[in-house]
């Protein structure tokens, strides 16, 4: 276990290296000039020359490769254009909103997903079957952003039960200590802001937990549907066992592999693809920061940004793979 | 009779690792029997009668309507639904029912081309990677890898970054972060076939290695990519929705269904008929090609045959 773990480990190596070395050739290739950029439209070429010569923009393409990824493992993710501010510490408030968010939708696409994939393979063709797996399959082919914006409409601005915009009350802002809005509130002791920030939390939630919570669904669906067919479940079943406990005690242990494969792909695509639902709910996300990025032509914080989401997407994958083994005994690497 | 495949270290049943057995000793051919199975499947047929529906509307778009899709007429502005604008007119004053129309036909291209063209690249690059193994597909497979660690709507924006907005840079992003998905899922196909003892018969022959691969492999191959490919035109469709609502695809006044739901965001609470259509335009069409993905997959893996 210990040795597989430490084989990943080193295989992840080259794949970061890889990503790194995409991410920098993008950037790179992206038109426009960081000197000019900073410097305005009005710049001399002496000074942009000046500046270019300071950042080291004229150096060979690897060289300045190096010295990117120098910095990299040092724990610089560079400094902002816009800003001036380092990124390393302006990025973490973003990133704990996503991360906030993508937990909060993952417990959401967890909990309804699962049993509703259980209680299908249970009642197999049933009504509930029938209707849980037709609003599965619209749930993967619904365009997320639209089901944000019919949520906005209809629980929002018709029904006024919800906050549509933003992660709180900007009058009364949450003293942040971790940045997660939930925890800080209990960390201050004050329940109303944790009940605001719940708040604010449940309609994106919805919207980005919907597709894993389809694709969850009718994952679990099948993959019960298989191990109730096996014998050691007729056994029990012949033991005189109640039927539910049956499914979930000795069904659901043996189906959870597949589910939790996708469990873990979902939450990968979610930190990056909250970007559709943080433009949507105004959600100070890190997807938002990125893509707000390109709009300014900030380059280090695209370039810092994609890599630290592409990073940690690819540290969860292999989190997953690595609880196959503590989950399942029977896999051996 | 079932062909007996080597069974190989697999620590999760996914679709990708799910083969149909297609053997040569049945007296129907399997792709016949597959037909059959998908004809008794309703939710494919329903499918398929969603897509044939839009494929029709995209064709026959100027028939169907009067209007043009990028005339402006301020006097009609927000108009709700009626008998002279079915769908109502967006803040241009703009039928809705006309740009619905004349969208279907680039929300197909692009699912078309998209998909095209990543089946193309995918299948070249997983071909080479699996018949010929050794440093190829360890260069192939860590260039895949690599891709695929990025979140797929992420490298997109990147992509179109470099390219500038547009429909077709678009086309063009979704075509590439779609390459390792046919990528990964024809190697492993063809490195499952290669062991198959046909293949070594038609070595032992002399045959050659590109006449082996497009005569054995690639058609042995097929039917997941068949499936994959389905899936795919709807998932295109959503992420060409996606690109063009962050305003990185098709641009103003093209009538693509994402570019118009964000340009009428704004208009919901006064005109909900804006957003309601081009949105459950995008729905239709993605859920049309899922419910035929699902069909197809379930008609050729005989695994789901009971």
């Amino acid at each position: 276990m210990i040795s597989y773990t430490i084989r990943r480990l080193l295989m992840l190596i080259p794949v970061l290296i890889g990503m790194s070395l995409i991410t920098f050739s993008i950037i790179h290739l992206i038109p426009g000039n960081p000197a000019q950029t900073i410097l305005g439209e009005q710049a001399t070429p002496q000074a942009i020359e000046q500046l270019e010569e300071q950042l080291g923009l004229n150096e060979p393409y690897f060289v300045q490769y190096g010295n990117y990824m120098m910095g990299l493992l040092q724990g610089d993710l560079g400094t902002s254009l816009r800003t001036k501010a380092s990124i390393s510490s302006e990025i973490w408030p973003y990133l704990a909103a996503t991360i906030e968010l993508t937990i909060f939708a993952m417990v959401f696409a967890v909990i309804v997903g699962v049993n509703a994939g259980i209680i299908s393979a249970w009642k197999q063709n049933s009504l509930f079957d029938y209707t849980s797996m037709l609003i599965a399959l619209i749930g993967v082919s619904m365009p997320i952003f639209w089901l944000g914006l019919l949520e906005q409409w209809i629980f929002a601005q018709n029904l006024g039960w919800l906050p549509a915009f933003g992660r709180g009350n900007p009058r009364d802002p949450v003293e942040t200590v971790t940045n997660f809005y939930l925890l800080d509130s209990i960390i201050n002791g004050r329940p109303d802001q944790l009940w605001t920030s719940f708040k604010h939390l449940i309609l994106p939630g919805v919207a980005l937990g919907t597709i894993p919570m389809a694709i969850i669904a009718r994952m679990t669906r099948s993959s019960m549907l298989e191990v109730l067919r096996s014998d050691y479940i007729r056994t029990v079943e012949a033991k005189g066992s109640h039927t539910l406990s049956v499914v979930y005690r000795h069904g659901f242990k043996n189906a959870v592999i597949p589910v939790l494969t996708v469990v873990g792909l979902q939450t990968g695509t979610l930190l990056g693809g909250a970007i559709l639902t943080e433009t949507i709910f105004s959600w100070p996300g890190v997807g938002r920061y990125v893509y707000e990025a390109i709009g300014n032509r900030d380059y280090p914080v695209i370039q810092s940004g994609i890599i630290v989401i592409a990073t940690i997407f690819v540290f969860i994958n292999l989190i997953v793979d690595l609880l196959y083994t503590y989950i399942d005994p029977r896999i051996k690497y | 009779m079932e062909s007996v495949t080597p069974v190989k270290k697999q620590p999760m049943p996914g679709p990708e690792n799910q083969e149909p057995h297609i053997t040569e000793t049945e007296s129907i051919s399997p792709w016949k029997e597959a037909f059959w199975q998908l004809r008794k499947n309703k939710l494919a047929i329903v499918g398929l009668f969603i897509i044939i529906f839009f494929i029709m509307i995209a064709i026959f778009a100027p028939f169907l309507t009067s209007y043009s899709y990028q005339t402006l007429n301020a006097a009609d502005r927000l108009q709700g639904p009626s008998a002279q604008y079915w769908f109502g007119t967006d803040d241009l004053g703009r039928d809705i029912f006309t740009r619905i129309v004349y969208g279907a036909r680039i929300s197909l291209m692009v699912g078309f081309f998209a998909v095209t063209g990543a089946l193309i690249f995918g299948s070249f690059l997983g071909i080479l990677a699996g018949y010929f193994g050794r440093w190829v597909d360890m260069l192939i497979s860590r260039i895949f890898d690599i891709m695929l660690a990025f979140p797929s709507i992420l490298l997109a924006i990147a992509i179109v970054a470099i390219l500038g907005p547009s429909l077709q840079n678009a086309l063009i992003a979704i075509a590439i972060i779609n390459v390792p998905i046919f990528g990964r899922l024809v190697r492993s196909k063809v490195i499952s076939i290669r062991q198959e003892e046909y293949i070594m018969a038609a070595k032992a022959q002399g045959m050659k290695n590109g006449r082996i691969l497009f005569h054995h492999v690639l058609p042995n191959s097929l039917a997941p990519i068949i499936v994959q490919a389905t899936l795919g035109f709807g998932t295109a469709i959503l992420e060409a929705a996606a690109l063009g609502f962050l305003g990185l695809g098709a641009q103003p006044p093209t009538p693509e269904w994402g570019r118009m739901l964000s340009d009428s965001r704004q208009y919901i609470q006064s005109a909900p008929w804006t957003v309601l259509f081009p949105g459950l335009s995008i729905m239709l069409v993605v859920l049309g090609f899922n419910m035929i993905g699902d069909g197809l997959r379930d008609a050729l893996d005989p695994k789901m045959k009971n």
